[in-house]
């Protein structure tokens, strides 16, 4: 592998902090492992490593920290395992949440932005077209690939926050041009106009996007314009929870896909699929694993909710209360522009708690006892059993919002015809 | 007989073969405190990894199994070493960081189509030299 002089000083201890050095170390030894030729500089980082996942990655974290490591790239956090600004939300053990927190104090000591939030790009981190980030959180992922047609491959635990550090890569996947083409392309057209338009229609097709390609890159067809930032948002959050999706390409809509044959990098596709209407209520009935009846609760925001989603269940609402409780997993960036205009009340009012700088499927805020949890995420609908032992029941907002006032499952079934 | 497997993390072992018939992600798949198999409908639900020389043909990529298996380092319940049946950084980038935090580590090498059945008693050496034994 090809290093630069300042690299090797780096490894070698002659300049930079021991910090630096074991950060260098790690990004080299992966880029070693995975074939790569040489290093790359990007532009911004996003860290997951900042979720608990045991005492080991919080005292790594906290070496780096006493070794002199320090982010030297804009590095925002992903969530953590707690709402700091409500610690006992969760019912995590005394002893894990005190090391949950032990972590996230290390991330901001190495000088990370912290704002605990999977939906950095909805909150000033939006990095641009054809710009090299090294982002980890896999919705995160595939919304700066896809949307925003910045280029990072998935980054996980320690890779993530090693990175950062040192400002380098490993120069592989889709940092590179030719890794970044459609082999697959999904053809929509054939879908009833109003179903494609839908939000709720996002994150289904997200959904089959992870089952159908998984760690190949995509193109759709036949999507109309005018999907929102929430929208795609949703759809790859479904795609990157189901299959190991990085990058999809939705043509007219995404940057790097103006048409087919540009996402196609000209070449042939190796597959095409038209999706039909029955694959589509197929996906969408593989997210609920409870049927019609009782819920116990709605968790909303996975990805973290916007200030307009908020606003949305608010119109829903039309001021009438939930009998559930409803979880609407934030960034303290969007609580900040609820309290400026008042609707954090009103949501309040309705019977909505807040989860800031975390979300409910990484640490224990659910109902204790596991139950039906209603979610119009694709992504809570994928990881709610595993994570928390509740079962899913997956609905558009709509639905979310008048299910929550009944107490039961409401289906619009008129949006899926 | 003799296999040469690529090196990705380099070290010494001897022990018994367990091999994982489906993929896993270790996130979510593998109890970090007793290191048993978790996932629901995995072949190999209920066995457990420590000391084993684990025989991984498929991977699932969830990226936060590095931390997994450094937290099995942390526990001392880590398997013997890996034989990863494709290249991958997810679970030896967990193994670079035991080194640096100075917990004894594992071999890691790739051999394509992993012949080794659980059962079998395998050594694997520096070069990435596996001999039944």
């Amino acid at each position: 592998m090809l290093l630069t002089h300042e690299e090797k000083a780096i490894l070698s201890g002659a300049t930079g902090t021991e910090g630096d050095r074991m950060a260098l170390e790690v990004v080299t030894e992966t880029a070693r492992m995975l074939g790569a030729e040489r290093l790359v500089d990007f532009h911004s980082s996003h860290i997951d490593g900042c979720l608990y996942h045991g005492d080991s990655g919080a005292l790594y974290c906290e070496k780096l920290v006493e070794n002199g490591a320090r982010v030297k790239v804009p590095s925002t956090t992903n969530v953590g395992a707690l709402n700091l600004l409500k610690p006992d939300q969760s019912r995590l053990p005394a002893a894990e949440r005190k090391m949950a927190y032990r972590l996230m104090v290390a991330h901001e000591r190495m000088g990370c932005t912290p704002s605990w939030t999977c939906a950095p790009y909805q909150a000033g981190a939006r990095p641009a077209l054809g710009q090299q980030v090294a982002w980890g959180e896999s919705n995160a992922v595939a919304f700066t690939n896809t949307v925003l047609g910045a280029r990072t491959n998935r980054y996980g635990d320690f890779l993530d926050i090693a990175c950062a550090i040192s400002a380098r890569a490993p120069y592989y996947g889709l940092h590179m041009s030719q890794n970044r083409h459609a082999k697959l392309v999904l053809d929509v057209s054939g879908l009833n106009p109003a179903l494609r338009a839908q939000s709720a229609f996002f994150p289904v097709l997200g959904s089959m996007i992870g089952r159908l390609a998984g760690e190949t890159v995509c193109a759709v067809t036949g999507m109309p314009g005018g999907a929102s930032d929430d929208d795609l948002k949703a759809l790859c959050a479904g795609a990157a929870s189901t299959g190991a999706v990085a990058l999809t390409h939705i043509v007219g809509i995404t940057p790097e896909a103006p048409d087919l044959s540009s996402a196609l990098g000209g070449a042939a596709p190796e597959q095409t699929l038209s999706l039909t209407h029955e694959m589509i209520l197929e996906a969408r009935d593989r997210l609920s694993l409870a049927k019609a009846g009782p819920i116990d609760s709605v968790a909303l925001g996975s990805p973290h909710f916007s200030t307009a989603e908020c606003q949305e269940v608010l119109r829903l609402a039309r001021g009438t209360a939930f009998k559930v409780p409803v979880y609407i997993c934030m960034g303290r960036h969007t609580l900040t522009e609820l309290e400026a205009s008042g609707a954090d009340k009103a949501l309040a009012a309705l019977g909505v708690e807040f989860v800031v700088d975390t979300c409910v499927v990484v640490t224990p805020i659910l109902p204790a006892e596991p139950g039906v949890m209603m979610t119009n995420s694709a992504k809570f609908a994928h990881y709610a059993t595993g994570n928390t032992g509740h079962l899913p029941v997956f609905g558009a907002l709509s639905d979310c919002v008048q299910s929550a006032q009944a107490g039961r499952v409401i289906w619009d079934q008129e949006l899926w015809t | 007989m003799s296999w040469h497997a690529d090196v990705l993390f380099q070290g010494t072992a001897q022990g018994e073969v367990l091999r994982f018939d489906a993929p896993i992600s270790f996130w979510g798949g593998v109890n970090p405190v007793t290191s048993e198999v978790t996932l629901a409908g995995h072949p190999q639900r209920g066995q457990a990894i420590k000391d084993k020389i684990l025989v991984l043909p498929q991977l699932i990529g969830s990226s936060s199994s590095s931390a997994v298996i450094l937290e099995l380092f942390y526990k001392g319940v880590a398997p013997k070493a890996l034989i990863l049946g494709g290249r991958d950084a997810i679970l030896p980038v967990g193994v670079v960081v035991a080194r640096q935090m100075g917990w004894p580590t594992i071999p890691v090498v790739v051999l394509p189509d992993p012949p080794f059945q659980s059962g079998d008693t395998v050594h694997i050496a520096p070069d990435g030299r596996i001999e039944r034994v």
